[in-house]
């Protein structure tokens, strides 16, 4: 082991933080500390780093600290600041920064010891680290590193344009999607190629760059077709990917930290992503494509002249169907999100329970516009943790439930994907809310959800819906209620 | 190291990853992904090391593309470190503090 030294043990240490962090993120009781924990990894890492860059390898420190004070700082204030309902876009956006700080690395590699602007043949010789990998897998790794890095920054802008709704949700189809996909995408690698093996010196540079605006173009064509709903998987999977970037830059510079540590984002984002689908029960290929939902494929679909016997409620009627309610189920959905109702939400459910009411709350895995979505909704607003139930332990409990209120959410309580094997949505589960004595169906109005279908729900005899933005009437309905 | 031996690394860390994590309460989605990419910030190393690539004495840290690109890469690194733990700390304050009031 002649290469063996200390700051590579401690690069070990950390890896074993990031490995017992990530298990504890996975468990509801440790979960804070197992963030902790990979924080004290990351901290350790990036200390030994600074101390013992490896041998020979002398460190700018104005550039250090240039970078760490500026990024460090604009992190900070990006943590602070952000409210709980713009959490999605938060995390898409820092996920595109680790992709597009890995494409940084890649191309700094590049330019710094390929290009040769640094003469580092002398300490790379007598470097552990240093050119090591040198040629063919080098070359590789720096090409992929800049793909998945610069897909990922790209994606996950296009993915937090959705999700902040500058973006429309619904899937942009732009005209010959397809063949542009596939030109940006062979064009790169045959330009990354190329700068690989082929070209030398300046022209390899131009081909670094091209491979780099292909990359970029890919993860702007390839999220647009996405709808907004569909988004709980783009944004894990551009989670997979920024971990897949990290791997990679690891490949680059030669160190088994950032190897670990990116392949392990990379499986937990995966694993995200693959239960996602599962429960919109398609595939990840069918979501990847895109054209799924919106305006674009409501061809037969609904608008509210479609829907005959629709029954309404307003306030006060709704209320007096509460009060005599004594268990009541809130099925929150991405209306919730937007209307900010969550805190509402929780009041009455508060007001219910006062009243010897029972009170839970139903979540949709897909519910909202990213993983786990309600769920962060539900807490900041302090709905208790036991009145949060998944679909799979409170379907049952819908036929014997009095009231099911429906603040926000279409699709995924759409009886058509269990009833009508022809709908698009056949087949995906569903919360069988239609089950329940009465429901309460708070929406704006009788407009399809992102699916673009119709939902017969609203026409059951035992729904009412309730028309108007869900905080106002939820708001209207609870003076009601304390009133009477 | 090897090539090889990296591969090794790599494959073997996605199957430990797939056993660590395979089963998420959907409670934490959220915050698993949000942790999970602060983790990925990890590519910080890999950006610090790129201040190796410093310009030549006396002049600017503008005036070398690779010191230009290395300082980006740390300061977006940065970005997503700092921001996604602490983000991620906020979200499961809100989980745990909830438990105590119970």
């Amino acid at each position: 082991m002649e290469n063996f030294s200390f700051a590579q043990l401690l690069y070990l240490v950390a890896t074993a933080l990031f490995i017992m962090g990530i298990k504890k993120l996975s468990k509801v009781k440790t979960a804070r500390s197992g963030n902790a924990l990979a924080a004290v990894g990351m901290g350790l890492a990036i200390v030994i780093t600074l101390v013992a860059p490896g041998l020979g390898i002398k460190l700018n420190w104005p550039m250090v600290a240039m970078g760490c004070l500026g990024g460090g700082l604009l992190g900070l204030i990006m943590a602070k600041r952000v409210e709980m309902t713009g959490m999605p876009e938060l995390v898409a956006l820092l996920n595109g920064f680790g992709g597009l700080a890995s494409t940084f690395v890649a191309l700094s590699e590049f330019w710094g010891r390929y290009l040769g602007q640094t003469d580092l043949t002398a300490t790379a010789a007598s470097s552990d680290e240093g050119l090591l990998l040198g040629g063919a897998v080098w070359a590789v790794a720096i090409v992929l590193s800049v793909l998945v890095g610069t897909v990922t920054f790209t994606g996950s802008l296009m993915a937090m344009g959705k999700l902040s709704g500058r973006l429309s949700g619904n899937p942009i189809l732009l005209p010959g999607r397809h063949l542009i996909v596939a030109i940006v995408l062979f064009g790169g690698l045959y330009m990354g190629y190329l700068a690989g093996f082929s070209e030398v010196g300046d022209s390899a540079m131009y081909m670094i760059l091209g491979l780099t605006a292909c990359a970029a173009i890919f993860g702007v064509v390839s999220v647009l077709p996405i709808g907004g709903a569909d988004m709980p998987v783009v944004v894990s999977l551009l989670n997979s990917y920024s971990g897949i970037a990290a791997a990679m830059a690891g490949f680059v510079i030669g160190n088994s930290l950032l190897i670990v540590a990116g392949a392990l984002v990379g499986a937990s984002g995966m694993i995200l992503t693959v239960i996602m689908c599962k429960a919109m029960n398609r595939s990840l290929g069918n979501v990847l494509v895109g054209g799924f939902g919106g305006d674009a494929v409501a061809v037969g679909g609904a608008d509210a002249a479609d829907y005959e016997g629709v029954k309404s409620a307003g306030p006060e009627e709704a209320a007096m169907i509460l009060e005599a309610a004594t268990s009541v189920i809130f099925v929150p959905g991405y209306g919730m999100a937007v209307a900010q109702a969550q805190h509402v939400v929780k009041e009455l459910g508060e007001e219910l329970e006062a009243r010897g009411c029972k009170v839970s709350y139903a979540i949709h895995p897909v519910a909202g516009r990213m993983p786990g979505h309600m769920n962060v909704l539900l807490a900041e607003s302090d709905v208790p943790y036991e009145q949060l139930f998944e679909l799979e332990r409170i379907n049952g409990e819908f036929k014997t439930t009095d009231v099911t209120v429906i603040v926000g959410a279409n699709d995924v309580v759409n009886p058509e994907a269990i009833e009508n094997p022809a709908s698009p949505i056949a087949g995906m589960p569903i919360l069988n809310t239609h089950e329940s004595g009465t429901v309460l169906m708070i929406k704006r109005s009788l407009s399809p959800g992102y699916a673009g279908i119709k939902n017969p729900l609203f026409e059951r005899d035992n729904c009412y819906m309730c028309f108007g933005d869900g905080k106002a009437f939820i708001q209207e309905m609870l003076i009601e209620l304390k009133e009477g | 190291m090897t090539f090889l031996l990296m591969l090794f690394v790599f494959v073997l860390a996605i199957f430990a990853g797939n056993e660590l994590i395979s089963k998420v309460p959907p409670t934490l989605h959220t915050p698993l992904m949000s942790g999970a990419n602060a983790i990925s910030g990890i590519t910080i190393v890999g950006a610090l090391m790129c201040a190796q690539f410093a310009p030549d004495e006396g002049e600017s840290v503008f005036s070398n593309t690779a010191s230009i690109l290395g300082v980006l890469a740390i300061a977006f690194a940065m970005v997503n470190v700092i921001g996604g733990f602490m983000v991620t700390d906020r979200m499961l304050a809100m989980f745990s503090s909830k438990k105590k009031k119970k």
